[in-house]
């Protein structure tokens, strides 16, 4: 009988994922970049059109626009909860996490549907708009960005919460103790000793969610109702109503060129493994 | 144990934030309650109509042994690779671990939508070799799904394995025991907890997955959340609403527990 040599053993430890991913993932990348310069014809026509066409700008303006009104957004829920969470009685904990954790487990397609059952024009929240008299007619909350931003800050506040709770527990709270015990108010506790020990990990958690935005696609298709077309759902268009493959793969390849940048600025600047710690 | 107290404005302010991360969920309940055909407030008329469809449709109970199939499977798959490959650079790493494990995290990093654009064209492609295996099939959306959340996979399993300790893997070569035997007998003892958490993280991550699965599935291969996105596009269903219902009363029925046993070991834990 042949034992398989130590170095072997290790090998067929180590290469199985790797090796699926270099031949599943990574090489089929590159026949997206080759379809970038090839489809509909060889060349740099695809790039040419995502440099000049108008209507694509506006979407990846907009997009944009869109992820960083979310980031910002949801950053400041989540800092609030998770400054909340950290700071008070485990029973309040114990409800802070069940609100943050009950979304994040649920699949994102129910929690659209929640948000265009409550946004609709005779929905939840026009109902109570109108009963306690601050509108006359019901509000246009979905098939707009507004909805979808909504919806979208209300995917992302777990995936801030998480980073935020790891950051700020690094922060001593016998420090803002002190300070308050020299007499200065809540507020300045917070804005002077607080907020900056956790400017890093806020950095972090928006780049963090930034790039999570990036890639959305239910979120817009269901709640923007055709009027708010954000990047992936622009590239669905592309690929199975259009058939225009080419410069779907063009958007796919800048996007992924903003998100490397952005994943090296996270890299560079904020401790990673203090964020999933 | 934190001494300081956030004060009352945080608090006011956190409890409106905790209403708005409800408020979806609740909105969706008594529509599924509804005696109407279309979507709408029950308003008197309560009946279980929608569930009873739910549970008597082909479509709809097709959708979820689709889901279930590709979800086990791809789990099972997921963490057995992750939890491989996070022993074998546990035992040994080099300069190439850092890479290795970068290229692990790449579908994680990369955007949904570029994923599901890759994804099309290695399922379409394995499709023009073997058509039973690729676009649309159960074994292409196993695989699809696989290596979206592997990463995942991988993370839990870093976590957990860097907890072990490493005089055991040192104790157990010293006694004479090959790696083959380590790993078998000493370090996948100590990864069980960690590999059944792997494997219900990767199932969720699976059974919820709806963008890369938009891409590689037509008619053949229907999973729920496919199913719950047809329903969504054309006239809003209200069986979307009763299975929306369900799987939120599942995901607080888990969740309430965990809480009760955790609260539990901490009465029960001295001091």
């Amino acid at each position: 009988m042949t034992r398989m040599s130590e170095r072997w053993q290790h090998r067929l430890l180590l290469w199985p994922l790797p090796a699926v991913l270099l031949l599943c993932y990574v090489l089929p990348f590159a026949g997206i970049a080759v379809w970038s310069v090839t489809l509909p014809e060889p060349g740099m026509a695809n790039y040419a059109r995502l440099a000049t066409d108008g209507a694509i700008h506006a979407v990846l303006w907009r997009t944009l626009y869109l992820c960083a009104t979310v980031g910002v957004l949801a950053l400041l829920l989540a800092f609030l909860m998770a400054y909340c969470w950290l700071y008070s009685s485990p029973g309040w904990q114990r409800w802070v996490e069940l609100c943050v954790f009950l979304p994040f487990w649920i699949s994102v397609l129910v929690r659209t549907f929640g948000w265009l059952i409550a946004l609709r024009s005779n929905g939840l929240v026009n109902g109570w708009l109108e009963a306690l008299g601050v509108i006359d007619s019901p509000l246009a909350l979905t098939r707009n960005s507004l909805g979808v931003v909504i919806a979208m800050v209300h995917f992302m506040v777990p995936f801030a919460f998480f980073p935020l709770v790891s950051s700020m527990r690094q922060i001593d709270d016998r420090v803002l103790l002190a300070a308050r015990g020299l007499g200065a108010s809540r507020l300045r506790v917070f804005v002077s000793i607080f907020l900056p020990q956790t400017l890093p990990g806020l950095l972090g958690a928006f780049i963090m969610v930034f790039v999570f935005c990036l890639g959305f696609f239910v979120i817009p298709a269901i709640l923007g109702g055709g009027q708010t077309v954000m990047a992936a759902e622009y590239v669905f268009l592309q690929m199975f109503q259009t058939y225009n493959w080419g410069i779907g793969a063009a958007i796919c390849m800048l996007m992924l060129v903003l998100v490397s940048g952005l994943v090296w600025i996270l890299l560079r600047f904020s401790r990673v493994e203090r964020l999933v710690g | 144990m934190n001494i300081y107290r956030a004060g009352w404005l945080a608090k006011l302010l956190a409890l409106v934030t905790m209403g708005f991360l409800m408020l979806p969920l609740i909105a969706v309940i008594p529509v599924s309650f509804t005696g109407k055909r279309y979507l709408s407030m029950p308003e008197g008329d309560w009946s279980l109509r929608h569930y009873a469809t739910l549970l008597s449709s082909p479509e709809w109970l097709g959708s979820l042994l689709h889901s279930s199939v590709v979800a086990v499977c791809a789990a099972l798959l997921a963490t057995l690779l992750a939890t491989a490959f996070v022993i074998a650079i546990w035992y040994r790493s080099s300069a190439w671990t850092r890479w290795l494990i970068g290229l692990c995290m790449l579908p994680l990093i990369v955007p949904p939508v570029v994923s599901a654009m890759v994804l099309y064209f290695m399922t379409t492609r394995i499709s023009r070799i073997a058509p039973g295996l690729g676009y649309d099939s159960l074994p292409g959306v196993i695989l699809a799904h696989t290596l979206l959340i592997v990463p995942f996979g991988v993370i839990n399993m870093l976590v957990a394995i860097s907890r072990i300790d490493r005089r055991i893997e040192l104790a157990s070569r010293n006694l004479g025991a090959s790696m083959w035997q380590t790993t078998w007998m000493v370090i996948l003892p100590n990864l069980r907890l960690a590999m059944v958490t792997t494997f219900l993280l990767c199932f969720v991550l699976s059974w919820e997955e709806i963008a890369v699965t938009l891409f590689i599935t037509s008619w053949e291969v229907v999973t729920l959340p496919r199913q719950i996105w047809g329903g969504l596009r054309d006239n809003v269903d209200p069986v979307v609403a009763a299975i929306s219902t369900l799987l939120i009363g599942i995901v607080l029925l888990l969740l309430l527990t965990r809480m009760a046993v955790n609260s539990w070991r901490d009465a029960r834990r001295p001091g």
